[in-house]
């Protein structure tokens, strides 16, 4: 297929708006995507390449590598329900079944015309409003009956989803326990001015060193240390960026964050900046958050006009710093902050080797700080207030406040920011949940608890969490939980090492083999199996927690697994009648010698 | 980024399942251990490459931490495991997931002896693929007139990437898809080789651990029974390839 003048033309266009940066080929990819009606055809591919002078196939092998971008054609309309736990115990797969019987398409196809595609994605990061879907990359929560109808018409009408009524695509915030941080009444600039006021920008460190705060992306390292390294390091062009590809199944906080105390957020990157000597930022959004695109880069502009960012920061000569947003698109992987780098540089999401670490090699191998937005939120407020009042909250080895996304099985849903060591109890009587059953803590790649242990803190010393906390009553099989889970990991591995790329879709297949009622104890055994291997070999964290849920819940709940056995020996996945049906469907029988058991 | 140059005399020691091994700065776990005469089994590391540690196969267990040999720096005084029983267990399996990911038909295919997959999986006692295969469907791409590529077999070791754009400077091979998806792809908006600039004498060629990228014609010019790992075992043959540096990526490989 040739390309038309007028597609070159803008190609080319969006090409040079991006300075032919190959750094920027993701976000290129993204907005040609966009530009070309929901696809990229491979002239399409070729001519992006050519522009910016980069290999044909490393363009296609980025292209590949994230979920919203498509190789093939797609619908002009894009629809994509979030799948996870939480939105399936909303209901979302009805949902999705009566969308695509009301516009006649199969999911996971397009449609003949061309008009619409239908499919799943992981966890849109609005369990507290699901089931929600995303259109053309758009976020549409509170997924009902009606709005099934609503945006089906629209669809069929082919109005532009500019054009769609925005109620649509209202997106509640649902604080319903402030603190520190969305609490804060922060002017923009008074933790920056507080930290010009302190002279060397080594006070502020020493202050973010005592304040005791700790990555609150999960992992719960120092900050001020990841700072200090970074400080010391070798090199020029230092970068400050922050994690906001919140993709962790459950979480929402960083969207809440992110729309209500943007600032905050830009305020903690830009002190970041001047204890570290950063003169670029970049805020890594994730592309299922592209509504608060516009409103962030609203903020930043704002905060250009008012010397907050860009040259002489307040007047003061020689502190330069300015900050862009880059778009995710599709890609829990790129949460891993090495992998974000290799994004950040418009390549595929594969978590380096590590050492060295970002603080010394990082974006484009300069030194870099990457943080979660949670955590820029904290230091800003440490800049503000110092280290020793903020140590002074929460327990001796996590300091502060933490925001946790509850969902699930609970009356009321939303973002509650607590002290640490709050207990689990006391998030459910908050949160209303009646009859827990279990509660799956910083998401599928974190904790699951039953109720025997709803004492337990959240806290770095217990119960670590980058802010999932999903809800079960008795009413749960928690063994769909686990299955729902081990297919997220299968269709987030990168596939870089062999463990985790094999391991994630065997681990699907045997707990879809158990869901099969084919199950035996042969197969809980590779379960175990699997989950060692991939402990001790998998290249990044997502291999080594991806059957978390499966052994947290084979532990706490293994009676859901057991009454699935078909026998304690072994049995074969393989269904030789199942294998039968699709000639079965293809010659139109299905009179009794069809099949092979003739019991059924 | 170099690799350490082989005149230096080494300065530092680990031990590697009890033995000492002597290594110079800069050198990884595995380099140190092969120049020493200690074969740690791999698919993905090749001496005359930057090593990228994605198949794992060389996991060993350093301080009581599991990691990649390959990408492993060697560090003074580390108790390195990696001869036991439960890491070569832990390589099997590795190994029978290659074979179940793609379409390995050994007894069919021209590669047979010839393929290092095939030696470990023998060296490891590897006895059934253990788990279900995946049968993907792969097609082969047969258009170009003196090179046959047969993806069934691709194990994603990015040899042939890493060769055809460190050495050759042509970027004939890349990587797309994800997770169980990924696969190898070739640089042509056709998606066939025939269309790439590569030629017979690429270095992209030579570097294959298994039987994907094949010169048409010459396939059983060497008769079975009669090839590279049918007379030793490749952990009694690593070694002897284990010091080449980087000056020798031309014409060096067999």
């Amino acid at each position: 297929m040739e390309l038309s003048n007028a597609q070159k033309t803008s190609l080319d266009a969006i090409v040079a708006r991006h300075g032919a940066d190959p750094n920027r080929a993701l976000q290129v990819l993204i907005d040609v995507q966009d530009a070309e009606g929901g696809w990229l055809a491979p002239a399409v591919i070729t001519r992006v390449a050519q522009q910016l002078g980069l290999p044909r196939a490393r363009i296609e092998g980025v292209a590949g590598f994230y979920s919203f971008l498509h190789l093939e054609p797609a619908g002009r309309y894009r629809v994509l329900f979030s799948n996870n736990i939480t939105d399936r115990m909303l209901g979302n797969e009805a949902l999705m079944t009566a969308m695509c019987e009301q516009l006649w398409v199969e999911r996971g196809r397009t449609s003949e015309d061309g008009l619409v595609s239908i499919d799943m994605t992981s966890c849109t990061g609005m369990c507290d409003q699901g089931p929600a879907i995303l259109v053309n990359g758009w976020a549409i929560p509170n997924m009902t009956q009606a709005r099934v109808e609503e945006v089906a018409e629209l669809i069929r009408t082919q109005r532009p989803v500019a054009e769609w009524p925005p109620a649509l695509f209202a997106v509640a915030d649902n604080i319903r326990r402030s603190d520190l941080l969305l609490g804060s009444t922060l002017a923009p600039g008074d933790a920056l001015r507080a930290t010009l006021a302190r002279g060397d920008s080594t006070a502020t460190l020493e202050e973010i060193k005592r304040s005791k705060l700790r990555g609150r992306g999960g992992a719960g390292f120092s900050t001020g240390l990841k700072w200090a390294a970074c400080a010391a390091a070798p090199g020029d062009g230092r970068v400050v960026v922050c994690n906001a590809d919140e993709g962790e199944p459950g979480t929402f906080k960083d969207r809440v964050l992110l729309a209500r105390q943007a600032d905050l957020v830009f305020e903690g990157m830009t002190v970041c900046a001047r204890v570290v000597g950063a003169q670029q930022g970049f805020l890594y959004l994730r592309g299922e958050y592209r509504h608060l695109l516009t409103p962030l880069n609203e903020a930043l502009a704002r905060r250009r006009r008012d010397t907050l960012l860009g040259r002489s920061i307040l007047g003061r000569a020689g502190f330069d710093f300015d900050i862009e947003i880059h778009l995710g698109a599709g890609a829990y992987v790129c949460g891993e902050e090495s992998a974000l780098i290799e994004s950040l540089e418009g390549k595929r999401g594969i978590p380096r080797n590590r050492p060295p670490y970002p603080v010394t090699h990082g974006y484009l191998g300069r030194p870099t700080t990457v943080n979660n937005v949670e955590t820029f939120c904290a230091a800003a407020l440490v800049a503000l207030k110092g280290g020793d009042a903020y140590a002074a909250i929460g327990t001796p080895k996590s300091a502060g406040t933490k925001l946790l996304s509850v969902a699930g099985d609970c009356a009321r849903p939303g973002i509650y920011e607590y002290p640490f060591g709050v207990s689990v109890r006391e998030v459910l009587a908050d949160c209303g949940a009646a009859d827990p059953l279990a509660v799956q803590v910083s998401g599928p790649s974190g904790s699951c608890i039953d109720a025997s242990e709803l004492d337990r803190k959240i806290a770095f010393e217990d119960l670590p969490t980058a802010g999932a906390f999903m809800v079960f009553d008795g009413s749960r099989d928690m063994f769909e939980v686990a299955r729902n889970f081990a297919h997220f990991f299968a269709h987030e591995s990168c596939g870089f090492c062999t463990p985790c790329r094999v391991g994630t879709s065997l681990l699907r297949n045997q707990m879809d083999k158990l869901h099969g009622g084919k199950g035996s104890q042969y197969d809980l055994n590779t379960i175990y199996l699997l989950n060692r291997l991939l402990q001790a070999a998998s290249h990044c964290g997502l291999g080594h927690t991806a059957c978390n849920p499966i052994v947290d819940t084979l532990k706490r709940f293994k009676p859901v697994y057991e009454r699935r056995l078909q026998s304690l020996e072994f049995e074969p996945a393989f269904d030789l009648d199942g294998a039968l049906a699709r000639a079965r469907e293809m010659t139109g029988r299905t009179d009794p010698g069809a099949y092979l058991d003739r019991s059924s | 980024m170099t690799q350490p140059s082989d005149t230096r005399p080494p300065t530092a020691h680990f031990l590697l399942d009890g033995e000492d091994v002597p290594f110079t700065p800069g050198q990884t776990v595995i380099q140190a251990a092969l120049a020493a005469g200690h074969y740690i089994p791999h698919l993905c590391y090749h001496p005359e490459f930057q090593p990228h540690g994605s198949c794992k196969v060389c996991t060993v267990r350093v301080n009581g931490h599991t990691a990649a040999a390959c990408t492993m720096p060697a560090q003074a005084g580390a108790e390195i495991e990696s001869n036991s029983e439960e890491l070569n267990d832990k390589r099997r399996t590795l190994v029978q997931m290659l074979f179940v990911e793609g379409n390995h038909f050994c007894p069919s295919c021209e590669k047979s002896g010839n393929c290092l997959l095939q030696a470990v999986a023998y060296d490891l006692g590897m006895l059934s693929p253990r788990f279900d295969h995946f049968f993907p469907d792969r097609p082969v791409d047969a258009s170009h007139p003196d090179i046959l590529l047969d993806f069934n077999r691709c194990i994603l070791c990015e040899l042939c990437i890493r060769a055809s754009g460190e050495v050759d400077g042509k970027h004939v091979f890349a990587l797309s898809g994800r997770g169980i998806r990924k696969h190898l792809i070739v640089n042509a908006e056709s998606g066939q080789l025939a269309d790439t600039d590569i030629a017979v004498t690429d270095k992209a060629m030579e570097v294959c651990p298994v039987g994907v990228i094949l010169r048409k014609g010459v396939g059983f010019a060497v008769p079975i029974g009669k090839r590279q790992y049918d007379a030793r075992p490749v952990s009694a043959q690593a070694l002897e390839y284990a010091p080449r540096s980087p000056s020798a990526k031309r014409g060096g490989a067999e």
